[in-house]
């Protein structure tokens, strides 16, 4: 019965959705509050609806009710039990519950936020997320109902993709679909502003904190991705420009360019249309990457699922798209700048330049991730583009963002002085190029690594000189310096938030870098008792052992690691072997520090454990890139803090 | 009359470019339904089916030698493949019956699994053509066996004919069966 019940709701949910979204623009077209107030009570029966089929869903992983289809393909008996909670969103239609979910929560929020607050934005805002939300519980209904029955009943299930047995994977889709789901708020209040023609910067300063909130946990998303990758695929990589991952780098893009050009239609009533256009963008290209994963129509080496949906999305981004553009179109007229760029040294024109390259490096993803296609569609030939396309043309924008990243918060607006300029920028270039130099005194070789490094140091030194000028001025005045920089924390949240979540960047740019230019990594293989010596660490093979667990089989290498100086480290990496996969899945062990990762990955092994070959990896500074997330974290929370200057 | 009928002629119509440029996007994703990324053709086709000799399960022996002169479906499966090799358990065995006596074979071939659970699946569906497992692997890597279920049909001469991916369905068996078996009278 429970499966039956589950759909009944989202069909339910799917009338509301379609009811509420009517409702509500009638309400405002009509100016009938009593309408909106209809519209508002199905968005919280919605709500309640998914939070229950959602919850029977749980229900039905947690007791092996393997009559449904989608609890039959991703548990088996011996799924451990929070896997079997998080198997929820293991594969598509779990996923576009959880998906609805989030989106019926923001509409929640956004109703108890706004209902009384924004009574011109509001109805039309509601409309639209109702609407979107329609979208997701129609494929819920028809094409990806996560409430199939199976017959005949099968005695066990297929069981999780046993890579996504993992913590990673536990918050990475939720921190991800956080985000994905978050640029529907902006999105819903940009087309708000549109349809009323209230186009001026309204809509921008209503949704400045979503927005954050949004691109927030998109970040994290990635950032756990990129733990995850590490990890669990046993490559020693975060990153690889696989369709999946640029699928949520390119909202990130866009997102972020969004972020930075808001400022300037705030403070100076210029790239309305910019804005506008970004916005539908990001929002285009968090659908785009939903359509990508789960359509099939590019290979990639995670797209777990796929399924009928492919045409769905297409068919809703090409409604989104047109009819987001088309009312751009029509409200053309009242889209023009009302200022001007003075001058090219201002931080306008810094802020269009960060636009311009963030925007590119999301062109150049898009192009590189839609290339197959493109050569299959023009040429006939199933062509794909590489890392090496991908870090050619990123590499440099992405040093140019760097840069734009010290001068962007401390140039001036309109046009700066050469005092202004000097006063800012004169230290810290100075400081940059020292730091340049004393690190290719120490050896480093490679120019890129100089100057990503160069960079970071020059952008920190600026943001810690304004930030100490500005300590200074409150130390004038009498305050102490505890006081004085909480203070200045608090009172200029916006502003040094922004400087945080910069530092994050910084840290992770550097991480980045790092590893790139000095990660070393050797293969070996080892008889039981032998020694491989090792960038300054000795591996010893002691012995192999085998082991059967709830739903696998595993075979565990023991290795004895030193590096001369703490005390041998015992390490012990894995292959387990699922009966349902093909090959054998790797399990990496690894000893994690603040300067490099000792990454041991087991590879094939004697049956009589006499032998084994082993992947030694030492990761440089690759911590860094986890410990930015941090970092970020604490940047992202300090700016959405409410502005204390209005409160 | 107010100036703001004045217009530029180029803006009235230039605003629509944005919209329209998003067309011929729209039209590359719709195309991308047409292809199939993962569709690698089998190099096998065409080439003789790669022997092989196995202990079936009940007890007695199968090779593709032996069966040379008749026409060989070659189904690969496993008893945790849901739910493909569960639709299409049924659909080998009714058309084996159907077929048995025209000279033609079906075999299956179980990998990756584990004895007790394929013993079971066979048991279930009350498969009676001959099932073997693959313990070394060997077999499938010889097919180039990507995942399951993949079905191999072999013509009378021991050549590749067909490879299909997927579960096999009623038409898909009868149109290759019947083809072959045209084309040798």
């Amino acid at each position: 019965m429970t499966p039956e019940i589950g759909y009944a709701m989202t069909a339910v949910s799917l009338g509301l959705a379609l009811y509420g979204s009517g409702a509500a623009a009638l309400g405002a077209r009509a100016v009938r509050p009593g309408l909106i107030q209809s519209a508002q009570r199905a968005a919280l029966a919605i709500f309640v609806l998914i939070t229950l089929s959602m919850g029977l869903l749980v229900y039905a992983f947690l007791t092996f009710d393997f009559s449904v289809k989608y609890v039959a393909n991703n548990t088996n008996l011996g799924t451990p039990f929070y896997y079997r909670i998080t198997a929820l969103w293991g594969a598509l239609e779990g996923s576009i519950v959880l998906w609805s979910w989030m989106l019926a929560l923001y509409t929640l929020i956004v109703i108890v936020r706004y209902r009384t607050r924004r009574p011109e934005f509001y109805p039309w805002t509601l409309s639209v997320m109702l609407g979107i939300l329609a979208f997701f519980l129609l494929v819920m209904t028809l094409p990806a109902p996560p409430f199939q029955r199976l017959s005949p009943v099968p005695p066990d299930g297929r069981g999780l993709n046993p890579l996504l047995e993992d913590t990673g994977m536990i918050t990475h889709p939720v921190a991800l679909y956080l985000g994905f789901t978050g640029f529907t708020v902006p999105f819903a209040f940009a087309m708000a502003a549109l349809i009323t023609g209230r186009t001026g910067d309204e809509w921008i300063t209503i949704t400045r904190r979503w927005t954050i909130v949004a691109w927030y946990f998109l970040s994290l998303g990635l950032l756990i991705g990129g733990w995850w990758s590490y990890h669990v695929l046993g490559w020693g990589g975060y990153w690889s420009w696989d369709p999946v991952e640029n699928a949520a780098f390119m909202p990130w893009l866009t997102g972020t360019a969004f972020l930075h050009s808001v400022m300037i239609q705030e403070r100076r009533r210029m790239l309305k249309l910019w804005n506008l256009t970004l916005i539908i963008l990001t929002f285009g290209l968090t659908l785009f990457g939903t359509f990508l994963t789960r359509s099939g129509i590019l290979s990639s080496v995670h797209s777990f699922t796929q399924g009928a949906i492919g045409a769905f999305f297409l068919a809703f981004i090409a409604l989104v798209l047109l009819t987001a553009f088309g009312l751009v179109a029509i409200r053309g007229d009242r889209l023009r700048a009302q200022g001007e760029l003075d001058s090219m040294v201002s931080r306008e024109s810094a802020f269009l330049l960060n636009n311009l390259f963030l925007v590119a490096a999301a062109f150049t993803v898009f192009f590189g991730t839609v290339f197959p296609l493109l050569s299959e569609a023009v040429r006939g030939v199933k062509v794909s583009v590489g890392a090496p396309f991908f870090n050619l043309v990123n590499i440099p924008l992405f040093l140019s963002l760097l840069f734009l990243m010290g001068i962007g918060p401390l140039i001036a607006w309109r046009r700066a002085s050469l005092e202004n300029l000097k006063r800012n920028f004169l230290w810290p270039i100075g400081v940059g190029i020292a730091a340049a130099a004393i690190l290719r005194l120490l050896g480093v070789a490679s120019g890129l690594t100089l100057l990503a490094m160069g960079l970071a140091v020059f952008v920190t030194v600026i943001m810690a000189l304004d930030f100490y000028r500005a300590t200074r001025a409150r130390l004038r005045t009498g305050e102490r310096l505890l006081p004085a920089m909480g203070g200045l924390l608090h009172r200029q949240n916006r502003r040094y938030g922004g400087f945080v979540v910069h530092l994050g960047i910084l840290v992770i740019a550097l991480g980045v870098a790092g590893s790139q230019a000095w990660s070393v990594q050797t293969e070996a293989t080892l008889n039981a008792g032998e020694t491989l010596e090792f960038s300054g660490y000795r591996v010893r093979f002691d012995r192999l052992s085998a082991s059967e667990e709830s739903n696998h089989f595993k075979v565990t290498g023991t290795f004895t690691v030193s590096n001369g100086q703490a005390r041998p480290a015992v390490m012990q990496p894995a292959k387990k072997f699922y009966p349902q996969e093909q090959t054998p899945i790797a399990y990496v062990d690894y000893l994690m520090g603040l300067r490099e990762d000792f990454y041991l990955v087991l590879g094939d092994f004697a049956r009589d454990g006499s032998q084994a070959t082993i992947k030694v990896q030492v990761n440089r500074m690759v911590t860094w890139i986890w410990i930015g997330g941090l970092v970020l974290t604490l940047g992202a929370a300090l700016a959405i803090l409410p502005d204390p200057k209005k409160a | 009359m107010s100036t703001e009928l004045v217009e530029p002629r180029t803006w009235r119509w230039g605003k629509w470019v944005i919209p329209f440029a998003v067309l011929p996007f729209l039209a590359l994703l719709a195309y991308g339904f047409r292809t199939d990324p993962r569709a690698i053709p089998s190099p096998l086709i065409g080439r003789p089916a790669p022997p092989f000799a196995l202990a079936a399960f009940d007890g007695g022996r199968v090779s593709l030698e032996a069966m040379r002169g008749k026409i060989v479906v070659l189904n690969f499966w496993a008893s945790w493949c849901y739910p493909a090799c569960y639709e299409e358990a049924p659909v080998l065995e009714r058309n084996w019956q159907a077929y048995r006596d025209k000279g033609v074979m079906v075999v299956g071939i179980d990998i990756q699994d584990r004895e007790e659970a394929a013993l079971k699946f066979i048991r279930q569906f009350g498969l009676s053509f001959p099932n073997a497992p693959d313990p070394e692997g060997k077999v499938s890597v010889d097919y180039g066996v990507y995942g399951v279920p993949e079905t191999f049909f072999i013509d009378r001469n021991g050549k590749i004919r067909k490879k299909h991916v997927g579960a096999v369905t009623e038409e898909l068996f009868r149109s290759e069966v019947e083809r072959m078996l045209k084309d040798a009278t």
